[in-house]
């Protein structure tokens, strides 16, 4: 079984190949798959084959044949090597898109083969999500044609949307009867509500994947696809699996009895017929063959429901029947459709005309692939039709209703049956003329059918026919070939034709024109006729030797413990009332298609609820969106400090423990710089100048400073003062471009919203901090620390022991995350890449004057009123100190306060005294070198540093101590984590420079280059700088 | 261990006024909002350690010594700050340059679907809407 389905797989890879080296031939080739699938199936009636799949979720690969999957095993394949082997002629060579079509095609007939004969319901799912897939790339073919996409996309979202349900329905049996396989599914059933509910969910996906009422319409949209597709999806293979998941779940339930079984078979029936009416009726009204077969497709899938789903031994038989005679005879029809197509270039039974007469042989296998729809001997379609009415007759009340339903569908089913044969090869009088013309043609047509010249049939009026081409006898007429079927649909199909179609056809008169099939037309290829001759005779084989059909089918019905209803398989039953229902159905089928009101328009399907819902879906989705998705920066950010009130609120209100334990200060010189913060941040919310706002938010991290300086943290201490200074001039760089005030604060109701969230988060976090402490009741992890640091570390400051050592890893991040951030900014200001070199020095432009005092390199490069000899004097005297004490910290850092995140800083300050002295050409003279170099070159120390110590056979990280004695400088304390503390120095000091160029030197640039720009405006001589320059 | 009562309403506040600043649309209110909040969170971190003598071993007893491992973290929150400081500054600058001020904008392709439920209408996904689809089907 693996065996067939890898082969299904490997065709289906190698398609796309095939198709291009053979053409279309290829087909012939693929169909080699289906074909050893339907071989396989004749030697192998049943067995059971297993393999383990995924073992913890209880998966396995579990196959099995029974009668029922062996049946449609026989179908998926057989009828999947025709439609292949069909397709090879089908399709001209070099249609685009063939390769695909090919390997999807493929890919389909191997998801049904696993479909059916999977054991493993989960197993059985997911092959059947396959079809629907698969489906929804043969539907949406031609993807360019909206409507495909749109009826494609239709099947796909009712059928999974139907399966989903399925699944539900599946895993409710399989975890009450703890496996998911068939057998032990049907072992341990669920009893009471539960088995109603699977049931009911089964049944969901099981008609939504056969099209029943309510959601039949995809069926007919679905005819998009082109035809093979039609024939073997649509006709034989994907809808049958609904009908089949019903045929394999009705014994079951038939067994379980009780209220589930009622509900089942309420729903399958009744569902079921009113699928086969509506559908029928539907059909009725179709002009498109193709249409016309979809609707007669869709009816009948109600009515294989409707006797499957009603769950006696009798129906039970008298559906696979059904089934078997469905399956041959509308993949035929379809087939017979494609070359109809093929052939005129239509497939619109008001243009076709004369067909019959043209193509005998088409015509034949049509009229013996259509005996078997409308029930007529000696097909399969009568065989099983007959078993119907028989198991129903003997089937109570139920069994009644049902037969009333079954015989109304039939009838219709002869109707569009005759419709369809006198549609696609009658020589019609059509189209034009008043209903007296039109009734004088019918009685004309029955005298024999005349041959169409194109012309006649645009006089209105004209009679005269250019000669009168034979008896009814030629072989032209619908009936031709018909020999074996009653004489009377003959008739009907001649007379009632061209007498319903004028009473229609007034104010269409003229619009559509008629092909008539003039020798001019081909005939259709030979080779094209062999699937659907194959697939119809096989129907009427069937018929014929239906003792044995019955004999190969009956374990399956052996299912039912029933013993009423009983109906055998045979050609004659006997003068009794099965027959004169057959009867009956044809009678008023025939009736019907002769005196059928010319509506033109058939009932729909539903597919307007469809469209309701769907576009229901849309605009809920956008309501959901347009409600949820403001677009908001404020609104997100509010919904989320609002749920962190929301749920941490209640809970600390909750958790607040009865008696608690505090001291309001560790010291009291905390309140100095708490009130400091508390009153700098209470004034710069409203505060209206941007540096204002600033100024003051920076005082509070100074405060902060001051809290860390008095809890014994001056490493903190001197990190945050020197963050905090690099910050403020960081700020006050961008802020002398921006404008000085804020713009228009939002309107009070806003403001007030937004303090009263605020509050309440700083209320909630300060509560969460107090809860959290108070409830702290385990030793630090770091309590050993201060014992590891000095002979683990090599070091005496364990803050700095821990970001280089203890916790190196964390550093590492946090590195990374500023070689970003300076990417980040130097990209945001340059934003074009070329102008990102500029994150290198640029040469100052002229040579300092040698007739005054150089203090700064650059400093004439400043303009004379901005020039500050105090500051560059100072410059001079402290840059040479600065970048010392940033070396001093850096390398002491590991034994007092400092370290390479301070000693960086430091370094970085004195780039900016520099930059502030003496503009950006001093920057650049102070540090000759490309920002991204200095992080790069950082970064690599870092990561360097610790892979080290892994080449060394330590861990990534690992510092090791050396002390080595030099002669002269004295005794040198070396830990090798220093030179990890030198990258992130540099990586630091890299930052500090990169923000320096981008919101330094690169914001000064913009400024030049705008005032310069307004320069020019106003009519001066400045030269004018490229445009790019300006942006 | 207790805590102290001062530094948490030093947290609350700081956090307060930082979460007013962040619901600001102006981005150099929001810049300003994430730095108290960063403020803030690092004296929460802080409060987290009982205070005592800075953790350099051979300066004072091991028992009298703050805890180091919040002092590391908030030596990384610090720099870190840095860093998101710039970044914010940077994107302001560009918002500025770009369209003249540093206001966050609602998102336009929102703000379309926002009109589309106030007008009461569908979105134009593709192959929803039966009209255009017939349109489509004439042009081609």
């Amino acid at each position: 079984m693996l065996i067939l389905l890898a082969a299904h797989l490997v065709a289906a890879v190698l398609a796309p190949m095939l198709v291009r080296v053979l053409g279309p031939r290829a087909f012939y080739l693929l169909a080699a798959a289906p074909l050893a699938a339907f071989g396989w199936a004749v030697t192998h009636r049943e067995g059971e084959w297993i393999h383990p799949w995924v073992p913890d979720l209880g998966l396995s690969l579990a196959f099995r044949v029974d009668t029922l999957s062996w049946l449609l095993m026989l179908l998926v394949g057989g009828v999947g090597a025709l439609v292949l082997a069909y397709c090879a002629r089908y399709f001209a060579p070099g249609t685009p898109g063939l390769g695909r079509f090919a390997a999807v095609f493929v890919g389909f007939a191997g998801a049904m083969l696993g479909l059916v004969a999977s054991d493993d319901l989960l197993l059985m799912y997911v092959f059947w999500e396959l079809t629907t897939v698969f489906s929804y790339l043969l539907i949406g073919h031609s993807g360019t044609a909206r409507p495909n996409r749109r009826a494609a996309l239709q099947a796909l979202i009712v059928t999974t949307a139907g399966g989903l349900a399925m699944l539900v329905g599946i895993v409710i049996l399989g975890r009450h009867a703890g496996g998911y396989r068939w057998s032990q599914v049907a072992a341990a059933l669920p009893d009471g509500p539960v088995l109603t509910v699977a049931v009911v969910l089964i049944l969901c996906g099981a008609l939504s994947k056969s099209a029943i009422f309510p959601v039949s319409f995809w069926l007919p949209a679905a005819m998009a696809a082109p035809t093979p597709v039609s024939a073997y999806l649509h006709a034989a293979a994907m809808v049958k699996a609904g009908v089949f998941l019903v045929a394999g779940f009705a014994p079951m339930i038939a067994v379980a009895g009780g209220p589930a079984a009622s509900v089942w078979r309420f729903l399958a029936v009744g569902l079921g017929l009113v699928t086969m009416l509506v559908g029928g009726w539907a059909a009725l009204f179709q002009d498109d063959l193709k249409l016309l077969l979809a609707y007669g497709t869709v009816s009948q899938l109600g009515l294989l429901t409707a006797v499957l789903g009603f769950g006696t031994a009798g129906t039970a038989l008298a559906g696979v029947a059904m089934l078997l005679a469905h399956a041959l005879f509308k993949a035929a029809l379809f087939l017979v459709v494609g070359i109809v197509d093929k052939t005129t270039g239509t497939r619109d039974l008001r243009r076709l005309q004369g067909l019959g007469r043209r193509a005998p042989v088409l015509a034949t296998i049509a009229v013996a692939a259509a005996a078997s729809m409308a029930g007529l001997p000696p097909a399969i379609g009568f065989v099983g039709k007959e078993a119907v009415f028989g198991a129903l007759l003997g089937a109570g009340a139920a069994g009644w209703v049902t037969l009333a339903g079954v015989v109304a569908g039939s009838m219709l089913t002869v109707a569009y049956t005759a419709r369809f044969l006198w549609g696609a090869f009658a020589t019609k009088s059509v189209t034009v003329g008043s209903a007296d013309t039109a009734s004088v043609r019918a009685r004309e047509s029955v005298l024999g059918p005349r041959d169409h010249p194109a012309q006649d049939n645009h006089g209105v009026g004209d009679n005269r026919s250019p000669g009168n081409g034979g008896g009814p006898g030629d072989g032209a007429g619908p009936g031709a070939g018909s020999g074996t079927s009653s004489p009377a649909l003959k008739g009907g199909g001649v007379e009632g034709g061209p007498a319903r179609d004028a009473a229609g056809s007034l104010r269409e008169a003229g619009v559509v024109p008629v092909v008539a099939v003039t020798p001019t037309v081909p005939a259709p290829a030979g080779s094209l006729l062999v699937a659907p001759a194959v697939l119809a005779f096989a129907g009427v084989l069937a018929g014929c030797l239906a003792g044995v059909v019955e004999g190969v089918l009956s374990p399956y019905h052996r299912g039912f413990e029933d013993a009423g209803g009983v109906a055998h398989l045979a050609l004659w039953h006997g003068l009794g009332v099965p027959l004169a229902l057959s009867l009956l159905a044809l009678a008023g089928g025939l009736a019907l298609f002769r005196w059928l009101p010319a509506w033109k328009a058939g009932p729909g399907l539903g597919g307007g609820v469809y469209e309701r819902v769907m576009t229901g879906m849309d605009r809920l989705a956008v309501e959901v969106t347009g409600a949820t998705q403001r677009g908001s920066l404020p609104f997100y950010l509010a919904v989320i400090l609002v749920v962190l009130i929301a749920t941490a609120g209640p809970a600390l209100v909750a958790g607040w423990p009865g008696r608690t334990e505090f001291r309001l200060w560790d010291t009291p010189l905390h309140l100095v710089p708490v009130a400091v913060s508390i009153v700098a941040a209470v004034f710069a919310v409203p505060a209206r100048r941007r540096l204002t706002a600033v100024i003051l938010v920076g005082v509070t991290g100074y405060a902060n400073a001051g809290v860390f300086l008095l809890h014994g943290a001056p490493d903190l201490a001197l990190t945050q003062f020197l963050v905090e200074t690099v910050t403020l001039v960081m700020v006050v760089l961008v802020l002398r471009r921006l404008p000085s005030h804020f713009s228009q604060r939002p309107g009070p109701w806003r403001r007030r919203v937004r303090v009263g969230i605020g509050v309440a988060v700083g209320t909630v976090m300060a509560g969460a901090g107090f809860l959290a402490m108070s409830a702290r009741q385990a030793l630090p992890v770091s309590v050993a620390y201060p014992e590891m640091a000095v002979p683990y570390g090599g070091g005496h400051n364990i803050v700095n022991v821990i970001l280089v050592d203890i916790r190196a890893w964390d550093t590492m991040g946090e590195v990374a995350v500023l070689v970003a951030v300076a990417t980040g900014v130097a990209s945001l200001i340059f934003r074009q890449a070329q102008r990102l070199s500029r994150r290198g020095p640029v040469e100052s432009p002229s040579e300092p004057p040698r007739d005054e005092p150089v203090w700064l390199m650059a400093g004439h490069t400043v303009e004379a009123g901005r020039r500050s000899t105090m500051l560059e004097v100072v410059t001079r005297l402290l840059f040479h100190v600065i970048v010392l004490l940033s070396v001093y910290l850096l390398f002491t850092g590991h034994d007092t306060p400092g370290g390479g995140f301070t000693g960086g800083l430091v370094a970085g300050l004195a780039l900016i005294v520099r930059y502030l002295a003496g503009g950006r050409y001093e920057l650049a003279a102070a540090a000759p070198v490309d920002a991204g170099a200095v992080l790069g070159a950082g970064l690599l120390i870092a990561v360097g540093s610790g892979a080290a110590a892994l080449v060394a056979g330590g861990q990534v990280l690992q510092s090791a101590v050396l002390d080595l004695h030099l002669p002269v400088v004295g005794d040198l304390h070396l830990v090798t984590s220093t030179v990890f503390d030198i990258g992130v120095y540099l990586i630091v000091v890299g930052l500090v420079l990169d923000v320096l160029r981008s919101l330094g030197a690169e914001v000064d640039r913009h400024a030049l280059a705008r005032s310069a720009d307004h320069d020019v405006e106003q009519g001066t001589e400045h030269e004018r700088r490229p445009q790019e320059e300006l942006v | 261990m207790r805590p102290s009562i001062v530094l948490l309403v030093a947290v609350g506040v700081l956090f307060a006024a930082g979460t007013t600043l962040l619901l600001e649309r102006t981005l150099t209110r929001v810049l300003l909002g994430v730095m108290l909040l960063g403020n803030g969170a690092n004296l929460l971190v802080l409060a987290a350690a009982e205070p005592g003598s800075p953790p350099i071993v051979g300066t004072a007893d091991q028992a009298e010594m703050t805890d180091p491992l919040p002092q590391a973290m908030i030596l990384t929150a610090i720099v870190i700050t840095l860093g998101m400081t710039a970044f914010l500054l940077a994107l302001a600058y560009r918002s500025w340059r770009l369209s003249g001020h540093d206001e966050v904008q609602d998102d336009a392709e929102d703000r379309r679907v926002r009109e589309l439920a106030e007008r009461d209408e569908g979105s134009d996904a593709e192959d929803l809407d039966t009209d255009e689809a017939e349109t489509a089907e004439v042009r081609t």
